[in-house]
């Protein structure tokens, strides 16, 4: 115990005047906080439409009334010729073009029905999905409205509407500072600990010193615990860090109990310095160990469901991320910070990552008492 | 003081094996309590391989090895507590500062708060580092960090201290200095398990033993083998059995 | 010059000996775009939703149907009463509930208006509003083809071309990121990290003592990436094309050209940044926290940037992958000219040129 407690302190040390391990821990992290959450948005703050109205009757003046005077939408060009709107989507001018063709209004009244062309940008597809959703339901109730009138129905029969009202829960201002900040102090806490730890031990191996402790009677769990307990520490207390910093300046919602979010972490950390851990034993040089820790967290922080949805992934993509550490832990977060669940609500998540962390560290100090 | 000097070090037909590499092959030799011995021979004839063994750092093939008493296949820990261990490239801390140093290797070693503020604050003094107490010892001259890493590896009173070529590098008036050192702890009984490639030390030694390719071809005080081997220095004995063996 | 052959040669051998480096060169980016190209997914498919039906009539029956059987939504529970929603939120069991009024058709029929409330989980707001939204879109359908049964007149049909990507796939919008990302990684870092090595290790020295010119070391460094740059670059081009089935609308050979030039450009700011290292430690982590974090988040390769906050998007600006994705999907999936790109194309290449000013400039610096 007493070693152990040696051990730490040579580490924190060491830690202290690591020039390039520094900067990582305190400065890029927070950086990456401020501007990451600012940044990851998909909302969309208008439509840019490109209007052709060849009909100019008052019908259509009506239509294109409706989105001039829309908030979400922004008319960047007038013209009467297809080519110039294909050009304004081409040259990213425009996200849509709406053509109300010629005799517009006179076919609607004769023929009883119309046709509106709308030309979307679909390279990105979600916005093409909302922005044909918001598009078509004005010109539905525009539609609904205008046949009211000029079917001079009695008032008692009035053209059936279902009327749709939808509300969000737990972040009604469609937030996404909300949404992403707890995916983001994860991605903190994961690059303290797999990250930071496998260059670690790898460092004592690149400098020889490991030699040197070999002979001594440190036991390799003292070893062990002496490279991934500062991490441990430095990395939880960088969690709560975070967890303030997201309340005094993005005004995160905490509605859970705190003690389920760090018990998690707890956890959670043990399973990250582990195959931090098994990384440094695959490898000889720091370059390397960064390399691999790097392809590891990328992927895993790609697939976590951090920026894009877990659900939307094939089925085997999710069935990879039962071996993905970090999509338990931002499930986990999301669902403790946003919706204040509890440990039954989260038990399922909570138990795998007790086990991958048994499994992971017992492989990890077996693979290191084996190689060194 | 006993007239028969116990043995400290018993290895008796040690077989260390690669695969089908023998790195050594039947090693067979004693080392007494208070001698400095040198563990000679050429890069590859299976020097660092025994030595490993001794430390307890690898298990042999074959064979009996006991150090300091204790079997070397079932009491590594024990031997660990009982032996220092001083490498060529120093393995002490460039990052800390002397004094972390000696608190580091004091504390694994089990010295107590007490014993280790009295250990490193002698150790200072001795080796004149009151300037540089409190400087990283990577702005330290090569000498004093090896003589600092030979003193930290002395730290915890052991009964051996092995010395992989602890002295390459290092200009000649700091290893002679160093080798003032080492009379010094064999005085005080530590006994000097030291390799080398500097045939000049190997004539400061009590005995010497020169591997040839994984074998012992040479065991002895040094002015006996060169009466053997009808030669002036050392250098020569080496040379000699060399050509023999090629 | 054949001095100058002979130190390519030896940063071949380098490179091909170094089994792990190779892996990580080749294996990687495969790797990753095909993990990516299949994960990295926006499209709403199978979201798990409740449906609350007060009413259980033939119209909420064939409204469900039309919901659930969209590929949108995957029904998971049918809830009875309102105070089960919070629960199930909060399991994440589901993401969204429909709750039918009582008496749905009854209403449409004889009031002329029946409800229908929409709750999302809002946790993810982006899903959230995309759920919602498509929601009402089927509604709102399920609303039109009523009106054409009945025959309501002054019907207006809105009709919808998708222009570059017909099946909305959204994975077409962030291969081009993906693209321009292993690019980076592999050039830019890379190439700091091979010179950053020769400095560490005091080889650097000898290289420049010899007769080979500053220029012919850079060039002789950076050659074999620009090489396997481009066999990676290809190779996921393809990949993209056969495993994801991204299209190359455009001139195969505009999109090498414009490849060419943005290696070039990474492989100077790979330069650069082995200019200001000292070891490889500090040129890795430059690249990956200076260099790939921004990339990543303020490229437009995940998060469109015209939705970020202005000073962001400034900063967008001087990220030189943002200006290559707008090539790539310029060129692969809208099928434009080189018309269309020169002003992103010249700003490539002026950043090329100041990086590489930059470091002969440092370079130099470093011999006297």
């Amino acid at each position: 115990m007493r070693t152990i407690l040696f051990i730490l302190r040579k580490e924190f040390l060491q830690i202290k005047r690591n020039r390039t391990m520094l900067p990582i821990i305190f400065f890029v992290p927070f950086v990456q906080l401020i501007i990451l959450v600012h940044a990851a948005t998909f909302e969309m703050k208008h439509i840019r439409m490109h209007i052709i109205d060849r009909d100019n009757s008052s019908v259509s003046r009506d239509i294109t009334g409706k989105f001039r005077g829309s908030p979400f939408y922004d008319i960047t060009n007038y013209s009467f010729s297809d080519k110039e709107g294909e050009e304004d989507l081409k040259k990213n001018k425009a996200d849509i073009v709406m053509i109300i063709p010629k005799h517009f209004e006179r076919n609607l009244k004769t023929e009883s029905s119309g046709k509106i062309q709308l030309v979307i940008n679909a390279i990105n597809a979600a916005s093409a999905g909302l922005t044909y959703a918001y598009t078509q339901s004005i010109i539905l109730k525009y539609n609904l409205d205008l046949v009211t009138e000029w079917a001079n129905l009695p008032s008692n029969v009035r053209t059936s509407s279902i009327s749709i009202t939808h509300s969000f829960w737990f972040n009604p201002e469609l937030n996404y500072k909300n949404y992403m900040v707890p995916g983001i102090l994860v991605l903190l806490v994961t690059l303290i600990g797999m990250f930071l730890t496998g260059m670690n031990i790898v460092r004592e191996k690149e400098i020889g010193t490991i030699e040197q402790i070999n002979i001594t009677p440190i036991k390799k769990h003292q070893f062990i615990i002496g490279k991934l307990l500062p991490f441990w520490i430095i990395a939880q207390f960088e969690l709560a860090f975070g967890l303030t910093l997201g309340k005094l300046l993005f005004n995160i919602p905490i509605l859970g109990n705190l003690g389920v979010v760090f018990t998690f972490s707890s956890i959670y950390l043990l399973v990250v310095l582990g195959l931090g851990l098994i990384i440094s034993t695959i490898n000889n040089t720091q370059q390397q160990s960064m390399f691999i820790s790097f392809f590891f967290m990328i992927v895993f922080i790609m697939m976590s469901g951090l920026f894009t949805p877990v659900e939307s992934m094939p089925v085997w993509a999710q069935k990879i991320n039962i071996i993905n550490p970090v999509a338990y832990f931002i499930k986990v977060m999301r669902m403790v910070l946003m919706k204040g669940s509890g440990f039954a609500d989260i038990k399922q998540q909570l138990i795998s990552i007790s086990v991958y962390a048994v499994v992971i560290l017992s492989f990890a100090v077996w693979r290191y008492r084996k190689v060194s | 003081m006993n007239n028969r000097p116990e043995k400290i070090i018993e290895v008796k037909n040690l077989v260390k094996r690669f695969g089908l590499f023998v790195a050594n092959d039947n090693l067979t030799f004693d080392v007494f309590h208070g001698e400095i011995f040198g563990f000679l021979g050429a890069n590859g004839a299976g020097k660092t391989t025994a030595m490993k063994i001794l430390c307890g750092l690898s298990k042999p093939t074959a064979g009996e090895v006991k150090v300091a008493g204790f079997d070397v296949y079932k009491q590594t820990e024990e031997i660990k507590k009982n032996i220092g261990y001083m490498s060529q490239r120093f393995s002490l801390y460039e990052d800390l500062t002397p004094v972390e140093n000696i608190r580091f290797y004091a504390g694994i070693y089990g010295l107590s708060n007490q014993k280790i503020k009295e250990r490193s604050e002698m150790l200072i003094e001795k080796l004149g580092l009151q300037e540089v107490r409190k400087s990283l010892l990577k702005s330290l001259p090569l000498g004093w960090k090896q003589k600092l890493a030979f003193s930290v590896a002395l730290i915890h009173e052991p009964k051996i201290i092995f010395l992989d070529e602890p002295t390459s590098g290092v200009d000649p008036i700091t290893r002679r200095q160093f080798w003032e050192m080492i009379y010094e702890a064999a005085d005080e009984g530590v006994t000097v398990f030291i390799t080398t490639h500097y045939m000049d030390e190997a004539e400061y030694c009590d005995r010497v033993s020169i591997m040839v390719d994984g074998r012992i071809d040479a065991l002895d005080k040094p002015s006996l083998l060169k009466k053997q081997f009808n030669a002036e220095t050392m250098n020569e004995v080496f040379i000699k059995l060399a050509r023999r063996s090629t | 010059m054949k001095r100058f052959f002979g130190f390519v040669t030896k940063e071949f051998y380098h490179i091909f000996r170094d089994f792990r480096t190779l892996v990580v060169l080749f294996g990687m980016p495969i790797a990753q775009i095909l993990l990516f190209g299949f994960a990295i997914n926006t499209d709403l498919k199978d979201a798990s939703i409740a449906i609350l039906d007060n009413s259980k009539d033939e119209m909420t029956r064939k409204l469900s149907q039309k919901i659930i059987s969209s590929g949108y939504f995957l029904l998971k529970e049918n809830l009875n009463t309102t105070a089960e929603i919070e629960k199930s939120f909060q399991t994440g069991k589901i993401k969204e509930v429909i709750i039918f009024q009582e008496d749905f058709e009854k209403r449409f029929m004889k009031d002329g208006k029946a409800s229908v409330q929409i709750i999302a989980d809002a946790t993810d707001p982006n899903n959230a509003n995309l759920f919602v939204n498509y929601t009402s879109g089927i509604i709102n359908n399920f609303q039109q083809e009523l009106m054409r049964e009945q025959k309501v007149p002054y019907l207006i049909t809105p009709e919808v071309r998708l222009r570059y990507n017909p099946e909305m796939k959204s994975v077409f919008m962030f291969v081009p990121g993906i693209i321009t990302i292993l690019l980076m990684l592999v050039c830019a870092m890379m190439t700091s990290i091979s010179i950053a090595r020769e400095k560490e290790l005091g080889t650097m020295e000898v290289l420049l003592v010899s007769p080979l010119k500053p220029l012919q070391i850079l060039v002789g460094k950076v050659l074999p990436y620009v090489l396997l740059s481009f066999i990676n670059a290809v190779t996921i081009i393809m990949l993209g094309k056969w495993v994801f089935g991204m299209p190359i609308t455009g001139s195969y050979m505009l999109l090498l050209f414009v490849t060419i030039v943005f290696i070039i450009m990474v492989l100077s700011l790979g330069i650069f940044i082995s200019t200001v290292s000292n070891n490889q430690m500090t040129a890795m982590l430059i690249s990956m926290v200076g260099l790939l974090l921004p990339t990543i988040l303020l490229s437009g390769f995940v998060f469109p940037t015209e939705n970020m906050p202005l000073i962001l998007e400034w900063l967008s600006y001087i990220v030189p992958a943002k200006w290559f994705i707008i090539i790539l999907k310029s060129v692969m999936l809208k099928g434009l000219g080189i018309q269309y790109i020169w002003k992103e194309l010249l700003v490539l290449l002026g950043m090329t040129l100041f990086l590489l000013m930059l470091g002969m400039k440092k370079f130099k610096i470093r011999l006297e």
